[in-house]
């Protein structure tokens, strides 16, 4: 099976003061038009992942092993040139904070145009029609005179709209989103995953959908991993992992959302914090904050279980399909 | 911010749109035009720069006969509104066309200070490492040097002359602009547009050449305005050193120069060439903290 996006053994180490090991181990397959969560809390390595997908990282201070295949491409053995021109054409990546992803002296017209221009060799006037095209795809209103705006004079859900016809504007395969809602408010957060997921139809791309909100996740996602420690503890389709969470980081996680909990009972809360990342994992990195760990637990990271066809967790306790449900 | 959101033109089509747009600099110029203390200096620079230029055309007395006999008159002499130096020759005129030669001094070394330090200052910055030790550890080599006493030993070096005398001083000012476009680029080196550019498939050169020059632009722009006071100041200086210009030719630092001896006899007329050289001076750095206001679009 070759899907359009594979992952294999994944890991990516900073190296500098101290050493960080920000993704260990991190396998992903990702099939053409399919939606993919990375849901994960704050230095879970989401981020690093999908800036490793597209070797955004710093090349000094970045140490990536494993391999990266998207679109039959080895994105690790690509030179510069060949970067460049896979970079924006082939993936593109959209970002948290669109009023800082946007270059504040041009006007997005400009800026889409720049991006045409350089990718497929059009005219200024070719690539400034297709800017206005693909303003018009994000349904920006009045989109002819947005053309001509600066990023200073929209609103932060326009930007990111503008931000996303930029990405789109190459027709890319795959697109990258690191938590493009997370600076949004939630009226318009809805309106952009709709046109996401809108968008994706439209165009047939995958996606990669970074997110730290279980909710926008099951909104969009076809598929969701859940990263941990720079692991993916489990990853299945959207439905199974908020059904029936196999690992009890997602447990844990679906427990603490606010969304149908009682008024006067407290949250649920995984106790503890996520462990250090200054040493690779030797054991389950989610053990001391379990609270089901064994001896086990300590003894060996433990291997992806596949639960459910499709469905895999990363737990000693989680039971795989074909054995029978242990009593109790 | 409002003003510059408003106004809702039919625009025909795409093409039309994007070279009709207003762009950053028009409305940091619309901005500036509505600041009355940079207009009024507008107005007082572009009337010293037309009369220097236009010189020959005034209808002015010649700025080299002089007269044994009407040396030092003082201001408001008929037939000598500014009167006459210390060889007869009249003020009025050596003023026009001397500014001539010191708004040259003054302009052309800050503009190739300004392209080869922008330059060096990106390329320093955006690269970091090795490269902007290197180019940096040179350039703290010249700051070392008051920029004073720097340009008079390049000067006393190449000889005397204006060309030479515009070579030192764009070696003056070179590391002070690449110093400001080092600290600008660098700031703007880990904005997230960065990232975004390089996302899109951008190679180093579109960024420095695209997203970093245009953000950090404004900035080295205005400090380099702001210069050219200081260039004119350092060039009337070596005019006044024996260095830049040479007599008869007239320029403000070397008549002051020049006049200083009729300090007792005329002190108005002796202060003259000292007065232009302050008024450009003023209006320049006035209109660089203008154009500085003017360019924070966002506020």
């Amino acid at each position: 099976m070759t899907g359009l996006v594979e992952v294999r053994n994944l890991i990516v180490r900073f190296s500098g003061e101290r050493t960080v090991h920000a993704v260990n181990d991190v396998d992903l397959t990702l099939e053409q038009g399919e939606v993919l969560g990375l849901l994960g809390e704050s230095g879970s390595g989401k981020s690093v992942t999908l800036r490793a997908l597209m070797r955004l990282l710093p090349k000094k201070r970045a140490q990536i092993s494993g391999s990266i295949s998207i679109g039959g491409r080895d994105v690790l053995a690509l030179d510069d040139d060949q970067l460049s021109a896979f970079r924006g054409q082939v993936v593109s990546m959209i970002f948290q904070e669109p009023g800082l992803a946007l270059d504040p002296v041009y006007t997005i017209g400009d800026q889409i145009a720049e991006t045409v221009m350089r990718h497929e060799g059009r005219s200024r006037s070719e690539a400034m029609a297709r800017a206005l095209d693909m303003l018009e795809v994000v349904r920006i209103p009045s989109a002819k005179r947005r053309l001509a705006s600066y990023p200073h004079e929209m609103s932060g859900g326009m930007r990111q709209r503008a931000m996303i016809a930029l990405a789109l504007a190459c027709r890319p395969k795959l697109l990258l989103a690191d938590e493009p809602t997370t600076a949004l408010d939630a009226t318009v957060q809805i309106q952009i995953l709709l046109l996401l997921r809108e968008l994706q139809r439209e165009f047939g791309m995958s996606i990669i959908f970074v997110t730290h909100d279980i909710g926008v996740a099951t909104e969009i996602c076809d598929r969701i991993s859940v990263m941990y420690a720079g692991q993916i503890v489990e990853t299945g389709a959207c439905r199974d992992i908020v059904r029936t969470p196999a690992h009890p980081y997602p447990r844990g996680l679906l427990a603490s959302t606010v969304r149908g909990a009682r008024r006067d009972a407290p949250l649920g809360a995984i106790p503890g914090a996520p462990p250090s990342l200054d040493v690779a994992p030797v054991n389950c990195s989610f053990a001391p904050r379990c609270p089901n760990a064994e001896a086990r637990c300590l003894a060996a990271r433990p291997p992806a279980i596949e639960v459910a066809p499709g469905h895999l967790a990363s737990c000693v306790l989680a039971q795989p399909a074909s054995s029978e449900p242990l009593p109790g | 911010m409002s003003s510059v959101v408003g106004e809702i033109t039919p625009q025909p089509a795409a093409t039309e749109i994007a070279t009709g747009a207003r762009g950053y600099w028009s409305t940091v110029a619309r901005r500036l035009s509505r600041d009355p203390v940079s207009v009024i200096c507008a107005v007082i620079l572009a009337a010293i720069l037309a009369s220097a230029i236009f010189a020959p055309w005034l209808g002015l007395a010649d700025p080299y006969q002089g007269s044994m006999i009407r040396r030092l008159r003082v201001v408001g002499t008929p037939h000598y509104p500014l009167g006459t130096d210390e060889l007869g020759r009249d003020m009025l005129a050596r003023l026009i066309y001397g500014g001539r030669l010191s708004l040259l001094t003054g302009i052309l070394p800050v503009c190739l200070a300004f392209i080869t330090g922008t330059s060096l200052g990106i390329v320093a910055g955006y690269a970091g490492g090795k490269i902007n030790t290197a180019v940096m550890r040179t350039i703290d080599v010249f700051y070392a040097f008051p920029s004073v006493l720097l340009a008079i030993a390049i000067s006393g070096a190449l000889g005397a002359g204006i060309v030479n005398s515009i070579v030192s001083l764009t070696i003056v000012f070179i590391p002070q602009i690449t110093r400001v476009a080092e600290s600008v680029t660098i700031a703007v080196r880990n904005r997230d547009f960065i990232d975004a550019a390089r996302a899109s498939g951008a190679g180093p050169l579109t960024i420095m050449r695209v997203h970093v020059l245009g953000n950090v632009l404004g900035p080295i722009f205005v400090y380099a305005t702001g210069l050219v006071s200081v260039s004119m100041i350092l060039a009337s200086g070596l005019s006044f050193l024996g260095l830049g210009t040479r007599p008869p030719e007239p320029e403000w630092g070397l008549m002051l120069n020049t006049l200083r001896t009729a300090i007792y006899a005329n002190p108005v007329v002796a202060a003259l060439p000292g007065a232009m050289i302050f008024a450009v001076s003023i209006c320049f750095n006035l209109l660089s903290d203008g154009l500085r206001s003017a360019m924070n679009i966002r506020d």
